[in-house]
């Protein structure tokens, strides 16, 4: 994990461009080329060179001609974003690229980044209509939601067993607690941290404190159980802290932007976890149940895989059936650290050998690879 | 989607050009050119471009094709046990390697695409000139132990013995396969080896990979023979590019020398052999030129005056360097050598983590490197300063005929 990640939210934000593109791109001509329309952007007005323009590959040139920062949308009549630019400072120009369909759309400008925008509807002509998103992606990202919700909720209890026993001072109860409280967080992590606010109180480790912040949540009390070995009043203080955020993301789970392309990168982005901090045992760095975090990770790439699935294995049914043999292919490899299939008890990650760390690298290097092409799939 | 960038000449801007360069590649493996007259290891014409070497040919390119300035080797394993699919990522890998090696972005290129989706190049060569790039692929005896291809092991592909004095770290040290990228630019290098290995993911990977730098010896003999990071010139004599008789008789392996498959390959032996420089530059002028049988200066021969004077042997001591790797003393073996100096940096005692990366291709290593080098390990003087840290052994097919040949083919192909 990292402090602050937005990675959800900002793939929201050029998802639903993407629904309209079809296939690879020509990358552009000129600017100023006959298919550029020009904003001119100022605090009180947003003037656009022309109202109507051919479907295709567009140009939105913005020039900031007022004092204050703005930013630029394209949008689809429901106010689903095609394409935008954000800090457009005053006196800058900025040039805003898509690929659109002919039908209706609006130019938003919004100075100092605030409020609806001041619109203007402009029409893209031609023949065909934008494509209406594949209702399966609807449903698949309607599940996704309830998946994440249900991963947080099903959370709270959990964490509640650990910070109980940090509260009564039972340092083994706490241990034995301690990763599966993490379970659901891992599982959906993408969608935990696109709450900037809320991943660096509880899952932020010591290494990544900025000055000044106080470090809280479960590393820290990772450290105080395993390498302090004590639990004092700081530290119960820190459980009952944990329960507060842990429900502020549990309250906000539900309202987080999910699209089919932020499901898909956010399953990569487990891996990419998974790559970066488990294998490495930087995760866990205390106690050791790397193996935990990493098979909370791949359940919950997997589950957002599952759930594109449909869609994906008609786009690229090559892509899917590497996801299908890799995913199983990881899980195999990691039952190899767990006696029974249904526990979550893995091999301390110490005790893993450095061979057998490239072996997992391996492993995830070949699920994270396909899976990082899901998103393409899944658009197509 | 295009891969012209601004005002820049593009790497593939260049491909319309080079026919020069394909040219040039393709006469050098063929030996109708003469490029041993260049004045060094660089064609003029091909260096001027960062040109592209021909990536078709009876040969692989990167063998007996002029040496470049940069290297990046890497040694794979597998980790597929589905033949059909290993197959196909060496078609993959062969398709990369055309476009690469021609200065050109592999696949929908580094941009353009779809934004959500990583492109299929990763863009860090885009804008820059194919750089002679040449992949060249080897596989390790440890590959024939898989899909079936026992009985096509060739019986030269033998397992290295120990010599004395080997240190052999494991994570430096076999591979099912390899894939030699050489290059002006370094970065072309990295980007080659970098994106191979990202194409391989879930059927290769990487075991362990090495840059390297300077190179130590040449294919186009010359009168600046390039010097190892102890100073010295070494390899005066190596084998050119265009000594098609040589290249023959010591390189390339012919009919009836083994299995089919692998007629007109060659066998690469890579040994990476740490330095100890420190003590080195201790050492007083006097021994360091006794070690080599060489003075520094001018890289002659004990007793001789330039460089590439026939050296006296019976003047050397017997323990120096160029007497015991001479092909006079080892009943003629000769090897062609492509050898680099390498750094990674200081080691935890500060010490310069450096040395020579050597890459040394022969018909036979039975015949070439193995007695080569337990004389060398045996004997030679400059063991005091060396050690041999790492060693692969790796058969080198025979070149991709054309565009719809593939690495491997003569091996891997179900009619063959």
């Amino acid at each position: 994990m990292r402090a602050v990640r937005l990675s959800v939210v900002t793939a929201a934000a050029t998802a639903a461009a993407l629904t309209a593109l079809t296939g690879c791109t020509e990358k552009s001509t000129a600017e100023g080329s006959d298919r550029a329309i020009r904003v001119t952007a100022t605090d009180s007005k947003c003037e656009v060179s022309k109202k109507e323009f051919p479907a295709g590959h567009v140009e939105v040139a913005v020039e900031n001609k007022g004092a204050k920062v703005t930013e630029v949308y394209l949008l689809f009549p429901d106010d689903r974003i095609v394409a935008e630019r954000e800090n457009i400072g005053p006196g800058t120009k900025q040039t805003v690229t898509a690929e659109v369909k002919a039908g209706d759309y609006q130019i938003a400008c919004k100075p100092g980044m605030t409020g609806k925008g001041i619109r203007q509807t402009v029409k893209a002509t031609g023949g065909g209509s934008v494509a209406k998103r594949d209702p399966r992606l609807d449903q698949a990202v309607a599940a996704y939601r309830e998946y994440a919700q249900a991963q947080a909720d099903e959370t709270l209890p959990k964490v509640k067993v650990f910070t109980d026993a940090v509260k009564a001072g039972d340092l083994e109860a706490a241990k034995k607690a301690y990763a599966p409280s993490r379970l659901g967080w891992e599982r959906t992590e993408p969608v935990a941290e696109s709450f900037g606010d809320i991943d660096p109180k509880v899952d932020v480790r010591e290494d990544g404190l900025e000055d000044g912040q106080k470090w809280t949540g479960w590393h820290r009390l990772e450290k105080a159980l395993w390498q302090d070995k004590k639990i004092g009043a700081e530290e119960k203080s820190l459980a009952d802290q944990l329960v507060t955020d842990l429900k502020e993301w549990q309250e906000k789970v539900g309202t987080a932007e999910i699209t089919p392309t932020s499901m898909a990168n956010g399953a990569k982005e487990l891996l990419d976890e998974v790559a970066t901090g488990k294998v490495t045992g930087e995760e866990e760095r205390y106690s050791h149940t790397d193996l935990v975090d990493f098979k909370g990770n791949v359940e919950g790439a997997q589950k957002a895989y599952e759930l594109l699935k449909p869609v994906a294995s008609k786009n690229d049914p090559a892509l899917a059936e590497e996801l299908d043999k890799q995913f199983a292919a990881l899980n195999a490899l990691l039952d190899k650290y767990r006696s029974d299939k249904a526990s979550y008890e893995f091999v301390s990650y110490d005790k893993v050998t450095e061979n057998q760390q490239k072996e997992l690298s391996d492993a995830v290097n070949a699920l994270a690879e396909p899976l990082s092409k899901l998103a393409a799939a899944v658009v197509k | 989607m295009t891969d012209i960038q601004g005002s820049s000449p593009s790497r593939r801007a260049l491909i319309g050009w080079t026919g020069a360069g394909l040219a040039l590649g393709a006469a050098v493996a063929g030996g109708a050119v003469a490029a041993a007259n260049a004045g060094n290891d660089v064609d003029p014409a091909a260096a001027e471009a960062g040109g592209a070497v021909e990536f078709h040919g009876a040969h692989q390119a990167g063998v007996a094709t002029p040496v470049q300035d940069r290297l990046h080797f890497a040694a794979f394993d597998v980790k597929t046990d589905d033949r059909a699919e290993f197959v196909q990522m060496l078609k993959d890998w062969t398709a990369a390697a055309r476009r690469m090696t021609a200065g050109q972005a592999i696949g929908e290129g580094a941009y353009g695409g779809l934004a959500e989706a990583p492109p299929d190049d990763t863009g860090e060569a885009l804008g820059l000139k194919p750089s002679r790039l040449t992949l060249t692929i080897g596989f390790g005896p440890s590959l024939f132990d898989k899909f079936g291809l026992r009985d096509k092991r060739p019986e030269a592909l033998v397992d290295l013995p120990k010599f004395p004095g080997d240190n052999l770290d494991r994570s430096r040290t076999g591979g099912d396969l390899c894939v030699q990228a050489c290059a002006d630019d370094p970065q072309v290098a990295v980007h080659a080896i970098r994106n191979l290995a990202r194409i391989g993911f879930g059927k290769v990977a990487i075991r362990w990979s090495q840059l390297g730098f300077g190179k130590t010896s040449s294919t186009t003999p010359d009168a600046q023979t390039p010097r190892n990071l102890f100073g010295f010139k070494d390899g005066t004599r190596n084998i050119a590019g265009t000594e098609e008789d040589r290249l023959k008789k010591f390189v390339w392996v012919g009919d009836g020398d083994g299995p089919e498959w692998m007629t007109g390959g060659s066998y690469l032996v890579a040994r990476r052999i740490r330095m100890n420089v420190e003590t080195w530059d201790r050492t007083s002028l006097q021994e360091q030129e006794d070690v080599f049988g060489r003075d520094k200066r001018e890289g002659a021969p004990v007793g001789r005056a330039k460089e590439h004077d026939e050296p006296f042997l019976k003047a050397m001591k017997p323990d120096a360097h160029v007497r015991l790797a001479h092909p006079d003393s080892n009943d003629g073996i000769t090897i062609l050598r492509r050898g680099y100096s390498f750094t990674d940096g200081t080691d935890g005692l500060g010490r310069l983590d450096a040395g020579l990366f050597f890459l040394a291709y022969q018909r036979d290593v039975r015949k070439g490197f193995i007695p080569l080098q337990r004389r060398l390990a045996a004997h030679d003087a400059l063991n005091e300063y060396i050690q041999h840290v790492g060693s692969a052994l790796f058969a080198i097919p025979p070149g991709v005929r054309d565009s719809g040949d593939w690495w491997g083919r003569t091996l891997l192909s179900e009619e063959a």
